[in-house]
């Protein structure tokens, strides 16, 4: 049983992080109908902005909880200039252009942004601090450790929030009405480009909060994490229903638990066969995914 | 109020509005009546900035906007509702009129409106949790309305509003046109193919054929003029 737990655990661990980042593919792609195949790269940007700030911080004699909060916020806002940024220069121009454009300009980027990373850094996996400390009151349990507590508590809170952030501000109604009618959005005095800029901006920033966190769990990361994970993301997204909110959440998740007991029940060598022939599965019985909506409605 | 001095649109290769000039002064009702694809919509489009015109001027109380953003124009008081009421099908009914208010700050004058608009349209406010997808066709023509006028426009522009509605609600629909012009002043520009309808409200209209202006007088005369009689009132 508490072998069980411990993959239960495991699998929500991961799942939330795979959550974190397919609320960012789901989102653009409800709001311009684009797989923004670079996301991954913007987790990793993530990672590395942490490993140097906390680096740099636990010089100055900075430790704990305090470093994680603080180098998390400071590469939020970095990964959220770098995904605003990328937005403006890759695939606003192409706005207009076919559908397969910024999608190769997507593709583009993510070359691009792993590359830049390698040679600024290098091709190895250098080693990242614990930034979670076990707590005191977590000594006795023996299924999940201290890290993948604050990883799903830090998931929920973060998706509880973009929840109520879309259901209730005047900018989450903003994008929800540019998701559903571009034209009519403008016709009302939305300005469309602003609203898809604070769609790169939060999804950005989300995938941030999972790159610290997971790469303070595995301990380790180069500049090739933001690839695999952005792949299982888009996977997770897919099979939760590309668009919609609640179904990244879920689709990650069900992802999550999917790998951890197919890694702990069979063996780490079908880790990916189970994750992608769950999502080859869950496609042809519902083709939208999980959430999805199976009939298009749109105007 | 609104001056359209010889405006040309396109789509791509198509030639849609070809020198269409056009006047509203304040206070007015003026209808633009033509037949399936004579470029009705498109004018108003082009008003609006989402096609905006290649050659032409348009001035909304002495100011150029036809190289103005549709947001930008929006805040200037143009609003439209426009034609198949594109409702925000996700939205809940009181979610789409707050999108219609989405540039006002003024929460108590906001509530004061919505009320104002449930007094207007008391179905609206029975359904005023549901989806705005489930509403009936004239309901959902009754929201579109009322969303264009949360923002309190200067100019309401009315895409055939009523396209596809049965005869009662046909006739509720301009009543409240009628009303929302005598009551609050708002300048209203009435695309319609329903032109008997149209014309017994308006003060003026203009009618046209393949994106040109054929006709203008007043709605009085294009009543009664053999032309209009025999090509839109099936007469
Ligand atoms: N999005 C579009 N793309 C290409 N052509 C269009 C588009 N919208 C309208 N048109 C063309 O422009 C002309 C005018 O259309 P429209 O303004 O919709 O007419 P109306 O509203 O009077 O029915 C028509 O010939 C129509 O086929
Ligand atoms: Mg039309």
């Amino acid at each position: 049983m508490d072998y069980f737990l411990e993959l239960f655990f495991g699998g929500l661990t991961r799942g939330s992080i795979y959550a974190l980042i397919a609320l960012g593919y789901t989102m653009v792609y409800g709001i311009i109908q684009l797989i923004n195949f670079a996301h991954g790269e913007i987790y990793m940007i993530g990672a590395f902005t942490a490993l140097v700030v906390a680096s740099a911080l636990s010089l100055l004699g900075m430790n704990g909880l305090s470093l994680l909060m603080l180098s998390g916020v400071i590469a939020m806002i970095y990964s959220a200039a770098y995904g605003f940024t990328m937005e403006k220069i890759a695939y606003k121009p192409l706005r207009d252009a076919q559908r397969l454009s910024p999608l190769i300009s997507a593709i583009g980027m993510s070359i691009f942004l792993q590359n830049y990373v390698l040679l600024a850094q290098t091709s190895d996996f250098v080693s990242f601090p614990a930034l979670i400390e076990e707590f005191p009151f977590m000594e006795s349990v023996t299924i999940m450790r201290s890290s993948e507590l604050v990883i799903v508590v830090t998931t929920a809170v973060a998706t509880t929030l973009l929840t109520l952030f879309i259901k209730f501000t005047r900018m989450g109604k903003a994008m929800r009405a540019v998701a559903q009618d571009k034209t009519m959005a403008m016709l009302l005095g939305v300005n469309v480009n602003r609203v898809i800029s604070a769609t790169f901006i939060i999804g950005s920033a989300l995938a941030a909060v999972g790159g610290v966190l997971i790469s303070s769990h595995i301990g380790q990361i180069n500049f090739y994490i933001g690839f695999i994970a952005g792949i299982k993301a888009f996977t997770a997204a897919v099979l939760g229903g590309i668009g919609s909110i609640p179904g990244a959440v879920i689709g990650g998740l069900v992802l999550g638990w999917t790998e951890s007991f197919a890694t702990g029940y069979v063996s780490s060598d079908y880790e990916d066969v189970f994750a992608f022939g769950l999502l080859v599965f869950i496609l042809i019985f519902r083709p939208a995914g999980i959430l999805g909506k199976t009939t298009s409605e749109k105007v | 109020m609104l001056k359209v001095k010889n405006l040309h649109s396109y789509y791509g290769g198509i030639h849609a509005l070809k020198s269409v000039s056009l006047e509203l002064s304040q206070g007015e009702i003026v209808t633009l009546i033509g037949a399936n694809g004579a470029g009705k919509s498109t004018t108003l489009m082009s008003i609006c900035g989402i096609v905006p015109p290649r050659y032409g001027e348009i001035f909304f109380m002495g100011q150029p906007i036809h190289h103005m953003s549709p947001d930008k124009i929006f805040a200037l008081g143009i609003v439209q509702v426009p034609e198949g009421r594109r409702i925000f099908a996700d939205l809940t009914v009181t979610e789409n009129l707050d999108m219609g208010a989405y540039l006002r700050n003024d929460k108590a004058g906001i509530r004061k409106d919505m009320e104002y608009i449930f007094n207007l349209f008391p179905r609206l406010a029975e359904r005023r949790r549901q989806l705005g997808g489930t509403l009936s066709g004239g309901e959902q023509q009754m929201l579109a309305i009322s969303r264009g006028l949360m923002s309190r426009p200067k100019l309401l522009l009315l895409d055939e509003p009523s396209l596809g509605l049965a005869p009662v609600l046909v006739q509720l629909i301009f009543e409240t046109i009628q009303k929302i012009n005598q009551e609050n002043k708002t300048t209203i520009f009435l695309v319609e193919q329903n032109a008997n309808m149209s014309l017994r409200i308006a003060h003026r209209g203009y009618v046209m054929e393949s994106g040109v202006i054929a006709l203008e007088d007043t709605a009085a005369n294009l009543l009664k003029s053999e032309k209009v009689k025999a090509a839109y009132l099936g007469l």
